[in-house]
């Protein structure tokens, strides 16, 4: 395979990190916006007030930021495709926000396979926004595999909710 | 049957003895020798040598034999002769811990002594340890002086009334006291198993701490008991599987240190830590060496598939080793560095392949019911360790290399994350409970499938990658 040279990468991967962390769980920030009612986001305050139909809140909670996975699959639904569907309806409209998609697995599974996993559900949500008009320069994946649950019981009600793929706004960083 | 045994194939050893007493035919000198060395380099390289008489043991245990009984063993504190204080115990204790520690071995009790050990050089008192029917005894003595300690040992067959090998001396400083006691337990092992040494030997892990939706995670490194742990990173990114080269002076590991999980290569000695060339777009996971040290074998995703790539180390010049549109991961060398075992969904389901160091389509060696992955090359080159999931169960397993004579060593809620002993005989892993309270620990079993025990950490740990023998 052919790649651009190495430097030049690693001061593009650099640039990118600096401008947008993409990882809102660093020093244990993940409990907290996982905490926000529905909604998560890069931190409580940027969130904006759910009733304003431009705010990250109502995306969030209005629009639906996540959808779920059968177990091992990372093919969408279509309750997710109607999800996803509303998500590239807004976005279209709200063109300042930055999109980082998140993938995530159940613990049932080895960790670098749910890394895999995790991804090919993310990469299932950026295709299929990008098919509904979301520009892909504004998205970006990343993979948790099974290394953020958001419920912890050992049982399918935790399980369902924890194979996801999430919509992470940022503002002031899309286009 | 969840365990299984079968006639493994690791050694070519009637299966004559358990730990009893054989007539004394080998060449051994009756009359030890101690050498004395400068580095613990040059008295390993002795202790290796003796294993070559290890054949001709009057007392051997054959591990591979489906019943074992404990051969019991005897180490009087060690004698402090000067400077060494608490230290001769403190050896003599580790020594007993790694022997004990195998489920091969079992201690007598001190307070059944009859004779007692007051010089190192006095002669053995054979009958008091028939009596209380031992069958190794282990004498020791420490010297301390300066920044030097000098330990050396002496190994006995009590039963027949002979030295055991020649005795040994290991010097290094203070702070590597365990090191040395590691040493004198990896000796007596090998002596009487005839298996190679493992206890001087370190473990690096991923160290967690909070609630599961919470976990904090960073690299720790210890001794192969769970001693001496030094922090290698600190909780600020994720970090998961760090894996040993071969030699013990680098860690491959995956962190989210830029924000997006990338491999990563530390050097040991002086922690300097660096990014091995991250691709925007792409996620790099799944790092393991080459036996050579500078290949690295691991996965890249783009575009949410996950292909497995290698590296040259030094020229960051990469190859693509396999190109479908399924999941490849988790891919490890053989020890000769000619083959690639790694784990494919590409039949529907995680199972493990073969493949030429250059690459190809592979041939799949799982075959049993279930999910196969996670496979490790034993260093021996003659197993595939693997995790396996089935009707809801995970198990750590090993089969030999075309994947006959699977046995499955464990079952648990969550088993995974196999790696070897740099012996090939013990496999450490990850076992994690259910729910909320259930926090991953390390845990060990033989390849045999007994010996199934926890590894003592300070908090919950991950993701053990075994050291080679330290240099």
């Amino acid at each position: 395979m052919t790649l651009l040279p190495k430097a030049l990468l690693i001061v593009a991967a650099l640039g990118l990190a600096a401008c947008n962390n993409p990882d809102r769980y660093k020093n244990g920030a993940g409990a907290d916006g996982m905490n926000n009612g529905a909604g998560s986001g890069i931190n409580t305050n940027g969130l904006g007030d759910p009733s304003n139909p431009r705010s990250i809140a109502y995306f969030n909670q209005s629009v639906g930021d996540r959808v779920l996975f059968p177990v091992d699959t990372s093919t969408l639904t279509p309750e997710a495709r109607g999800v996803l569907a509303g998500q590239a309806a807004w976005l279209a409209t709200n063109g300042d926000y930055a999109i980082i998609i998140e993938g995530h697995a159940d613990e049932q599974g080895t960790r670098e396979y749910n890394l895999a996993l995790g991804a090919r559900r993310a990469a299932s949500v950026q295709d299929f926004l990008i098919s509904q008009g979301v520009k892909p320069s504004r998205m970006r994946t990343i993979s948790y595999g099974k290394e953020r649950p958001i419920e912890v019981c050992s049982e399918e009600a935790c399980y369902a909710k924890n194979r996801r793929a999430v919509t992470v706004l940022s503002m002031g960083t899309g286009a | 049957m969840i365990f299984l045994t079968f006639p493994c194939k690791l050694r070519d050893k009637p299966t004559d003895l358990q730990g009893q007493s054989r007539p004394h035919n080998s060449p051994l000198k009756n009359e030890d020798k101690m050498r004395p060395f400068k580095s613990l380099t040059a008295a390993l390289l002795i202790g290796l040598s003796s294993l070559t008489t290890a054949a001709q043991a009057e007392i051997t245990i054959d591990i591979n034999s489906p019943v074992i009984e404990p051969m019991p063993f005897a180490v009087p504190d060690f004698i402090d002769e000067g400077g060494a204080g608490e230290l001769a115990a403190n050896i003599s204790r580790v020594v007993a811990a790694d022997l004990a520690g195998t489920g091969l071995f079992i201690e007598t009790p001190k307070d059944a002594y009859i004779s007692r050990v007051t010089s190192f050089d006095a002669p053995i008192s054979y009958p008091d340890w028939q009596a209380i029917n031992t069958q190794a005894l282990i004498t020791g003595a420490v010297q301390a002086g300066g920044d030097r300690i000098v330990v050396k040992f002496r190994l006995f067959d009590v039963a027949s009334g002979q030295p055991l090998g020649e005795g040994l001396q290991f010097a290094g400083t203070p702070a590597s006291w365990r090191r040395m006691a590691h040493k004198v337990a990896d000796a007596v092992y090998s002596r009487i198993t005839g298996e190679g040494p493992y206890f001087d030997s370190r473990v690096v892990y991923v160290a967690e701490s909070g609630p599961k939706n919470q976990r904090q995670k960073r690299l720790g490194v210890m001794d192969y008991d769970g001693a001496n742990v030094k922090y290698l990173t600190d909780s600020s990114s994720i970090v998961l599987a760090p894996r040993f080269s071969p030699n013990g002076d680098r860690i491959l590991f995956t962190s989210y240190a830029s924000g997006f999980p990338a491999i990563y290569v530390m050097n040991v000695g002086n922690l300097k830590t660096r990014n091995l060339g991250e691709v925007p777009g792409t996620m790099t996971f799944a790092p393991r060496f080459s036996p050579d040290g500078n290949t690295v074998v691991f996965s890249l995703e783009k575009g949410g598939n996950t292909d497995i790539y290698s590296m040259d180390i030094n020229s960051g010049a990469m190859s693509q080793l396999t190109n479908a549109p399924s999941i490849e991961t988790s891919p490890s060398f053989s020890p000769d560095g000619s083959q690639i075992v790694f784990e494919s969904d590409r039949s529907g389901s995680q199972q493990i392949y073969m493949m030429p160091a250059g690459g190809g389509e592979g041939v799949r060696i799982s075959g049993g019911k279930g999910r196969y992955s996670t496979p490790v090359w034993s260093p021996r080159g003659d197993m595939i360790a693997f995790t396996k999931q089935n009707e809801g169960r995970f198990h750590i397993g090993a089969m030999l290399t075309d994947g006959t004579e699977e046995r499955l060593l464990t079952a648990s809620f969550l088993d995974e994350g196999p790696t070897w002993a740099p012996n090939g005989r013990v496999i450490m892993f990850t076992r994690e409970g259910a729910g909320a309270g259930g926090q991953a620990g390390l845990m060990s079993v033989d390849v045999s499938g007994r010996n199934l025990k926890a590894i003592p950490t300070e908090g919950p740990a991950s993701d053990p990658s075994w050291s080679p023998m330290l240099p």
